[in-house]
């Protein structure tokens, strides 16, 4: 069963086309990867799912059309995302920053801190002076807060250190236990340790959709993501 | 000395009102981004509706009445400014253009229906019989409306401190300053708090709006338009959406304005220019404002 279905999704900024009609769907209970070289429209499908791009195309979210909703309807109704770049707000501290991602009654600090216990031990200290890694865990807690559907996941190593990477890395490989997951993520190895299908796309259409297993052809690896199985 | 703490004191009172104005135009625009001139409207509904709620329903003036025209200035100024953004302005976010020209015309539109309703003359606003006492400090007489519009910009700012630090709506504010679309992908309705924002601004222009008919001496439709330029000299100089900022440049825009027209008649403007001039030179961002990215 799908817990997201895409149905030619476009999106047009001045004239441009940056996604062409493309489709896919997220099976429930797994780790979709969304992935591709850069700049082929994989961050603006997730922001066009959650309402930020305006778009046309067919959005449905456990069966209910969510196509024409405003942003935070779409995430209500339970799509959790961590966006690239972390986006956390950096004049608020930490409580405030998770504080303020509360949207149920008994939000799941427990799973927060369990993951990120540095954080709670920062609970008072402002966002803008943490450490890159550290601004990624609170993006990444405070999506954990709420019971979602699915998460949406941008890019979450980008630009970390490798022992942090590793970090978030095991984080979200604990996450993806038991939550559904689209996951955009340059990282290959990550992708191999989560991910249990693929969706690769090209100049803003899909060109490939089916098992992580394809990852383990070089050809195929090389071919759409223009890197080699052997450098991941 | 009496002389100078009297300049001093009465330099705070104009920086009070001069926040009182600021306030609500730094947080409009720091939350919204939305360039709004029709706050000056929101200063002269909410005096208009001090004045009328105290000669219509006062004949005698009393410290109640009073008090009450200063509360219905407020909620008027809050109410309209509430009227304003979602007719208006909840329809122009990020056309700043537009929402320029649009908000010229309310401010021209309410000008003209407040002067058709009231007249175009100066109308007295009913003041109780201390408005003209002074108290003495130390050897100098301050005028006690003075320390009236102190008072009731601290209780102002107090509010906006409090409602921004420990209200939830105030850390949806406060985040949406920074990021508003971030705000609404944690499921946040974010024009709940546009429409919080411009209640607020209203609510202290209103308050403003009253307080300054009587420092002025009556409320006219178009009274507004001088302390509208003030305000937007602070919001620069203090920078935008910064509401410390705001105070401090209010202060210090009032202060030297006194000090400057009654050592040197006259050029209390031409300081106030200058201070914003260095401000754009030297801190774009203003005393308190964060540099935008």
């Amino acid at each position: 069963m799908s817990a997201l279905s895409i149905s030619d999704l476009r999106v047009e900024f001045s004239g441009s086309q940056i996604l062409k009609g493309v489709s896919f769907d997220v099976r429930a209970n797994s780790v979709t990867a969304l992935l591709g070289r850069n700049g082929v429209g994989k961050s603006s499908t997730l922001k066009a799912i959650l309402g930020i791009y305006p778009h046309a195309g067919k959005i449905e979210l456990g069966g209910e059309d969510i196509s024409r909703e405003q942003t935070y309807r779409i995430v209500q109704k339970g799509i959790g995302y961590i966006p690239e770049d972390r986006e956390i707000f950096a004049s608020l501290s930490v409580k405030e920053n998770l504080s303020l991602a509360e949207l149920d009654d008994a939000p799941n600090y427990e799973l927060a801190y369990s993951l990120f216990p540095e954080l709670k031990e920062r609970a008072n200290q402002r966002a803008g002076t943490l450490s890159g890694g550290q601004q990624q865990m609170v993006a990444i807690a405070r999506a954990l807060l709420n019971k979602s559907q699915i998460l949406l996941v941008d890019e979450p190593t980008k630009g970390l250190a490798p022992r942090l990477v590793t970090e978030v890395a095991d984080a979200l490989a604990s996450v993806a236990i038991k939550t559904t997951m689209l996951i955009v993520e340059q990282n290959l190895a990550l992708v191999r340790r989560i991910a249990k299908d693929i969706v690769v796309m090209d100049q803003g259409t899909v060109v490939f959709s089916g098992g992580i297993e394809n990852l383990n052809d070089d050809d195929f690896v090389h071919r759409h993501l223009g890197v080699s199985v052997k450098g991941h | 000395m009496d002389t100078f703490i009297l300049i001093g004191i009465t330099g705070i009172g104009l920086g009070a009102l001069y926040f009182l104005v600021a306030c609500g135009l730094s947080l409009i625009y720091g939350l919204m981004g939305v360039l709004n001139f029709a706050h000056g409207a929101f200063l002269s509904v909410g005096a208009f509706a001090g004045y009328w709620f105290a000669v219509k329903l006062f004949p005698v003036t009393t410290n109640l009445s009073f008090a009450l025209s200063i509360i219905v200035g407020g909620i008027a100024g809050g109410l309209f400014a509430l009227l304003v953004e979602q007719l208006v302005i909840k329809r122009l976010y990020n056309r700043h253009i537009d929402q320029a020209l649009v908000t010229v015309g309310v401010s021209l539109v309410a000008a003209a229906m407040l002067g058709g309703w009231f007249g175009h003359d100066p109308l007295l606003l009913p003041t109780p019989i201390w408005w003209y006492n002074a108290i003495q400090i130390g050897d100098a007489f301050i005028p006690v409306d003075r320390l009236l519009y102190i008072g009731v910009s601290l209780i102002m700012l107090i509010l906006f401190v409090v409602i921004l630090r420990f209200t939830r709506i105030g850390l949806v504010i406060r985040a949406g300053v920074e990021n508003r679309t971030m705000v609404q992908a944690l499921g946040i309705n974010v024009k709940l708090a546009f429409s919080t924002v411009f209640f607020l601004g209203g609510l202290a222009a209103g308050i403003g709006g009253v307080l300054i008919a009587g420092y002025s001496g009556g409320v006219s439709p178009y009274f507004s338009g001088t302390w509208l330029i003030y305000g937007f000299i602070v919001v620069v100089v203090g920078g935008m959406g910064s509401l410390g900022g705001s105070a401090l440049a209010a202060l210090l825009i009032g202060i030297s304005r006194q000090y400057v027209n009654y050592y040197a008649p006259g050029l209390g403007d031409f300081v106030v220019v200058i201070l914003l001039a260095l401000v754009l030179i030297f801190r774009p961002q203003g005393l308190l404002g964060k540099v935008s990215h």
